[in-house]
């Protein structure tokens, strides 16, 4: 059973600990801005909600790259880009409709959640249990999987 | 059954890939009229700024990829098509049957009518070939005369400005990528092209090459260049021309139906060759872009196997472009709609720019300038076509605040 | 090493930025933040300057260990001279700004002079500019954040700002970053404002990355997160009442000062408590409280975010307070509620939200308002001075009205944006203001517990909570329980709580971690972090430096020993507890103070030694 990430805006206190983990996972450094989830705060409404890549069954971002360097991780079900087959065409950050594959200017590569290749280090970091790594099928992504079912509505053939 | 996908490009690759999805069987052949690999012209630019070498712009990298998926590659060029019969004519004299065929050529560039565009030094980019004669060329401090500052004009400038050229550009439109952005947004980019050292010359037209070394290039303006490089890059049309003799239907490319099917139900249409639909107006039109050309390629191999089960809804016109280091997008009816709204956030001192086009509640349309972070929500909003409630108003106050319209819209958050 | 070794020098009377190395010799003695930037003030300023004048400098400092993944690594401070208490002033918040200043690539930001015109600083990474705000001027903190996200359009950028109060010269007006977290008290916001600066706006995306250790950092980080998680206070108390988890706790030992002081106890406790944030309101059914809320990194999340409900006479037709923002702590509770008698929760909350809005101090303002009040009830000030508005204690409407009025700096609000110092002394009554050097008491009564009057008494930024959290030990048993009511060993106490916080207030982690770390806690994430050796031992022999320094200023400028003293009324009979287990008693600051002074090293006027000062490296 692939694992999934499972996120929980409720619970969330929008500490950011979860962006430093991955930035510093990825790319060494205590950078939100480098992260692969992103944290929402809306302040009007007092809630933060975070947010990273599903790794939609669809995986627009990977159909559209014209270098094949977004692949899937069988072990894991994560969608990865590969550093050095991404030329920087944005296509996929276009193409995702999730917005959740984001251009590093510095790199010139993409990036995207890539589940830590299993140990998904957002989820040890967040102190408050709102991003949990369970079995892909509970996730409460479900709901946005359904969605780009519908709006694309050409399932099949990535079925 | 035999499946033949003419045409290597992405749109033919990931047709051949889907058909094998679906059915473990039947014989796959792929025609491509290039010797290469298929590759991806996308990355030309990122050869000529040597990103990469040219197997990094192979659209699979792995070995022996088409055959362990039992697809037979053939390099050569279709010739003609006889529908009736369901066969196809290679340039080598032989003859193929199918039993489903899917003609995904893609597109070539279209020479503008002047005097010199034949002379040797003057080059589209559009092949590996191209490249290569271009990099041959364009040396540090040689110059280059790019014809065109489109869509895809200005994604080979920056290669070429990597590539260390005195550039100059003409444009005869009267701002950039007149196809992708306002007259603001379009002189912002030019703008900064221009600060970048690079000479813009938007309303301006060439009227002439002349044969000299190096060449001589004329504008209508009178003024002469000297060019080592002459690049046309003033648009694209559908490779058809071998479809003549065929009683296939073409307009401006091959016409299909929302399945992606020819007006022969054995042929289909896929990628730059094919007027499909477009997603905003519901025309049919030839939006010669990546992301449509491999979303045709998959819906077409489905119909094809699985007898037209998929509707295409239509793509979303969309373009990411980085130009020099300012990277713009746009999405959709970006130019707006009757009866519709805007918001426009113009920052020319930051070069930031963000337009928003709405129907009603709904997103339809974006151009910007200077903004990457999660910008394909925009295409899942207008694909989405999300009512925006309450979002509407707080992004014409706050257009940046895509990402969390989205999330508030679709997640049912506030 | 985790300074970025960077300062931009902001010259406001020349409208220049620079940028410069950091003094790493300093950073070694000073850490970072409140010491380091206390060090650089004391070095390039005039402890006895006009602080509202150009040649008083203001300070944004970061820690080492701020933007970093330490558990709260989000604070800032600002560090300059004080115009409540012609003291040094060190204001300390959490946030986002701090984080992103750190992350722009800035361990510190030196403002001097004063700019002719309204201007904000505009940071992005290393370019950094000053930029006309005369079209902000004069608006709210709220709307200055507002307009500089609809300027900028990025939801990211984060801003510090100033409001009407500070503009209009209220003396404890606040810095407020991210809407609602402030450097709040002794009126640096005030100093922003005379310096003709309306707002900081910061945007980093460089990061942190030069950690020392990184393996060994992620690892001791790890532990002390675990650590906070498991701990009652850290773990369980602040993330479900924040620090108002203290409302019944403090009143239940009879040391919720209430009515200016006058009594240590206060009926209404429950009503305005943590407790009572969660309970359904009968006017909407909903609880005051939202949610809580973290700052950058922090995984305690003591943070309120709260609402008031719609049809509450204070917000009644005024829809932008019908919203979500930050809501009461502790001390702002006290201050604005039991210190008034008012057991209004939203009312609390929307004289709270006004102190966000427009920048001050919730501490001061809500004693000044109970001073006013005590003034009012006894006849000397009258309707005449607040135009017909009721200013008994108890009145909410009251309340209301003087958040209005300090907010804008308008009517009665021109007196009670002097402090209760200085109006209680306009009024001809200097001993009904509730203060040490000018600036008022925080939460907890010095007759119900010893340690914190003798800490509020020599506080070097006049009363404060903060500055040595005995509350800790003397209340809640960390790190051991002593008894509140005798002052027998205090001073030991004192001493120690006042040396570890400023160690901590250099660090860029959060005070409250320290309910559940201390020091043994604290120095392996910066060892780990930073350049150099840091042991508990020198982290604490640090936060001594930091706090006889700070004593230098001061007595530099012009502070000696009658001024480390509380109020009569709680220092004498006569004033002493009427109810509850403290009845009875009074402050016995007078007996412990020479004591302390013994503890410090410092000579019977309270200056420390030469011997002192020579053991310190000062
Ligand atoms: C320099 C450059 C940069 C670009 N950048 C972008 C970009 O950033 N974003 C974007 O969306 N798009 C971009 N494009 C456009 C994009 O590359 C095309 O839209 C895409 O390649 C279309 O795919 P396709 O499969 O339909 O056609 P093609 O990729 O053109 O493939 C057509 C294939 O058919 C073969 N062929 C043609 N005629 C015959 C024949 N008669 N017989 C047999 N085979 C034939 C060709 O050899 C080729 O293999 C760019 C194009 C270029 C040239
Ligand atoms: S980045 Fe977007 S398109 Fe790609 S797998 Fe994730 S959600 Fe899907
Ligand atoms: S799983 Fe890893 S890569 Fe994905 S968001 Fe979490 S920390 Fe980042
Ligand atoms: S770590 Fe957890 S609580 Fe903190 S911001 Fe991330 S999801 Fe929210």
């Amino acid at each position: 059973m692939q694992k999934a990430l499972l996120i929980d805006p409720d619970k969330c206190t929008g500490c950011l600990q979860c962006e430093l983990a991955c930035s510093y996972e990825h790319e060494g450094v205590f950078n939100p801005s480098k992260s692969r989830i992103r944290v929402f705060t809306f302040h009007q409404e007092g809630r933060f909600v975070p947010y990273t890549c599903t790794q939609c069954s669809e995986a627009w971002c990977q159909q559209a790259c014209p270098v094949d360097a977004i692949t899937l991780n069988a072990d894991t079900g994560a969608k990865e880009v590969s550093d050095s087959a991404c030329v920087g065409c944005k296509v996929c950050t276009i193409a995702c409709p999730f917005g959740t594959v984001n251009y590093n200017q510095v790199t010139g590569k993409v990036i995207k959640c890539d589940l830590c290749g299993g140990d998904p280090k957002c989820v040890s970091a967040c102190p408050t249990q709102a991003i949990v790594y369970v079995d892909a099928d509970q996730t409460g992504y479900e709901k946005m999987r359904q969605w780009a079912k519908e709006t694309d509505n050409n399932p099949a053939a990535s079925a | 059954m035999q499946y033949i996908v003419a045409g290597a490009g992405p749109a033919g690759v990931v047709a051949c890939e889907t058909i094998r999805k679906l059915d473990k069987e039947s014989a796959i052949t792929l025609i491509g009229a290039e010797p290469e690999p298929p590759y991806s012209r996308m990355a030309i630019p990122y050869l000529l700024s040597e990103k990469i070498a040219e197997q990094g712009t192979f659209l699979r990298k792995t070995a022996g990829y088409y055959e362990q998926l039992n697809i037979k590659l053939v390099h050569n060029r279709v010739t003609g098509l006889n529908a009736a019969d369901n066969s196809l004519q290679l340039d080598n004299g032989e003859q193929l049957k199918y039993d489903r065929l899917l003609l995904a050529t893609g597109a070539t560039p279209i020479n503008p009518p002047i005097p010199g565009v034949d002379l040797e030094g003057v080059r589209h980019c559009w092949t590996l070939k191209d490249a290569r004669e271009i990099a041959a060329r364009a040396k540090t401090g040689s110059s280059v005369v790019l014809m065109g500052a489109g869509f895809i004009g200005c994604i080979i400038l920056e290669s070429l400005v990597k590539r260390g050229v005195k550039l100059t550009v003409v444009e005869r439109g009267d701002r950039m990528v007149p196809r992708m952005m306002d007259d603001t947004a379009g002189n912002m980019l030019k703008e900064w092209c221009e600060d970048k050292g690079v000479r813009v010359l938007t309303s301006h037209s060439v009227t002439a090459i002349e044969k000299s070394d190096p060449l001589s290039v004329i504008l209508d303006s009178g003024e002469r260049l000297h060019a080592d490089l002459v690049i046309s890059a003033t648009g694209v049309r559908s490779n058809i021309d071998f479809l003549q003799q065929s009683e296939l239907e073409t307009d401006q490319g091959i016409l299909v139906n929302s399945f992606l099917q020819t007006s022969h139900p054995a042929v289909y249409a896929a990628g730059d060759a094919a007027q499909g639909r477009d997603f905003s107006t519901g025309e049919f039109t030839v939006q010669a872009i990546q992301p449509t050309a491999v979303e045709h390629g998959r819906i077409a191999a489905v119909n094809m196997v699985q007898n037209n089960c998929l509707t295409h809804q239509g793509s979303l016109n969309m373009n990411v472009l980085d130009t020099l280091g300012l990277i713009s997008s746009s999405f959709g009816q970006w130019m707006g709609v009757d009866g519709g709204d805007a918001v426009c956030f113009v920052d020319k001192t930051r070069y930031k720019y963000l337009n928003l086009q709405f129907k009603d509640d709904v997103l339809v349309g974006i151009s910007s300038l200077g903004h990457t972070e999660n910008i394909g929500v925009a295409r899942g909003l207008i694909r989405g076509q999300l009512a925006l409630g309450k979002w509407k108003q707080r992004l014409q106050k706050n257009p940046e605040r895509l990402m969390e319209a989205w999330l508030a819209c679709s997640m049912g958050i506030a | 090493m985790s300074w970025t070794g960077k300062i931009l020098r902001v010259n406001l009377t020349e409208g220049t930025v620079a940028a410069e190395p950091l003094n790493m010799q300093w950073a070694q003695q000073y850490l970072g933040q409140r010491g380091l930037a206390s060090k650089y003030l004391l070095e390039e300023t005039d402890p006895k300057c006009d602080p509202l004048g150009p040649d008083n400098k203001m300070i944004m400092a970061t820690g080492p260990l701020t933007g970093t993944m330490a558990a709260t690594g989000g604070r800032y401070s600002v560090v300059t001279k004080s115009p409540l208490t012609n003291c040094i002033a060190c204001s300390n918040s959490g946030g986002f700004i701090g984080a992103e200043m750190k992350h722009a690539g800035w361990d510190m930001i030196i403002f001097e002079g004063c700019s002719p015109t309204p201007v904000y600083l505009y940071i992005e990474n290393d370019q950094a500019e000053l930029v006309d705000a005369s079209e902000i001027w004069g608006t709210s903190v709220w709307h200055t954040d507002e307009w500089l996200h609809n300027k900028y359009q990025d939801p990211l950028l984060r801003i510090s700002a100033v409001g009407r109060s500070a503009e209009s010269g209220c003396l404890y007006a606040a810095i407020i970053n991210d809407l609602h977290r402030a450097a709040g008290r002794s009126g640096v916001g005030t100093v922003m404002a005379s310096k003709n600066l309306k707002a900081v706006a910061v945007r980093g995306t460089l990061g942190v990355g030069n950690i020392k250790q990184p393996e060994r950092f992620m690892q001791v980080v790890n532990e002390n997160k675990a650590i906070l998680a498991a701990n009652p206070v850290t773990g369980q108390g602040l993330p479900a009442y924040g620090t108002q988890v203290l409302m019944n706790v403090i009143n239940e030992i009879g040391a919720l000062p209430a009515k200016n002081m006058q009594e240590v106890q206060f009926d209404g406790a429950h009503d305005i408590s943590g407790e009572a944030m969660h309970e359904p309101r009968k006017s909407d059914g909903k609880p005051n409280l939202t949610t809580n809320a973290a700052c950058f990194g922090c995984t305690i999340a003591c943070g309120r975010i709260s609402t008031i409900a719609q049809g509450h006479f204070t917000v009644e037709n005024k829809a932008k307070y019908w919203g979500n923002s930050g809501g009461l702590e502790y001390e702002a509770a006290w201050a604005l509620g039991a210190d008034t008698e008012i057991n209004d929760l939203d009312a609390l909350t929307y004289a709270n939200f006004l102190c966000n809005e427009d920048g001050y101090d919730p501490i001061t303002f809500g004693s000044t308002v109970a001073a006013a009040m005590e003034l009012y009830e006894m006849g000397v000030i009258t309707d005449a001075q607040t135009g017909g508005v009721a200013f008994n204690f108890g009145s909410a409407e009251a309340l209301a009205k003087a958040a209005e009025w300090v907010a804008t700096g308008e009517g009665f609000g021109k007196d009670l944006a002097l402090g209760s110092k200085r109006l209680c002394e306009k009024y001809g009554h200097p001993e009904l203001s509730m203060t040490v050097k000018g600036q008022e008491f925080p939460a907890y009564d010095p007759r119900g517990i010893q340690g914190i009057g003798l800490n509020y008494a020599t506080s070097n930024r006049g009363a404060c909570h903060v500055r040595g959290y005995t509350i800790a030990s003397e209340v809640l048993g960390v790190p051991v329980k002593t008894d509140p009511l005798v002052s027998e060993g205090k001073p030991d106490l004192v001493k120690a709580f006042q040396d570890a916080t400023a160690a901590v207030d250099s660090s860029g982690l959060c005070l409250f971690t320290t309910f559940a770390w201390d020091m043994t806690n604290i120095a392996p994430q910066i060892d780990a972090a930073c350049e150099g050796e840091w042991t508990a031992e020198k982290l604490v022999e640090l936060g001594e430096r930091v706090w006889n320094m700070e004593r230098q200023y001061n007595m530099q400028a012009g502070i000696t020993r009658a001024d480390d003293t509380l109020p009569e009324r709680l220092k004498s009979e006569e004033g002493a507890a009427r109810t509850g287990p403290a009845k009875g008693k009074f402050s016995e600051v007078e007996k412990m103070l020479p004591e302390y002074y013994e503890k410090r090293g410092w000579n019977e006027d309270g200056a420390p030694t030469d011997e002192t000062l020579n053991r310190l490296g000062l």
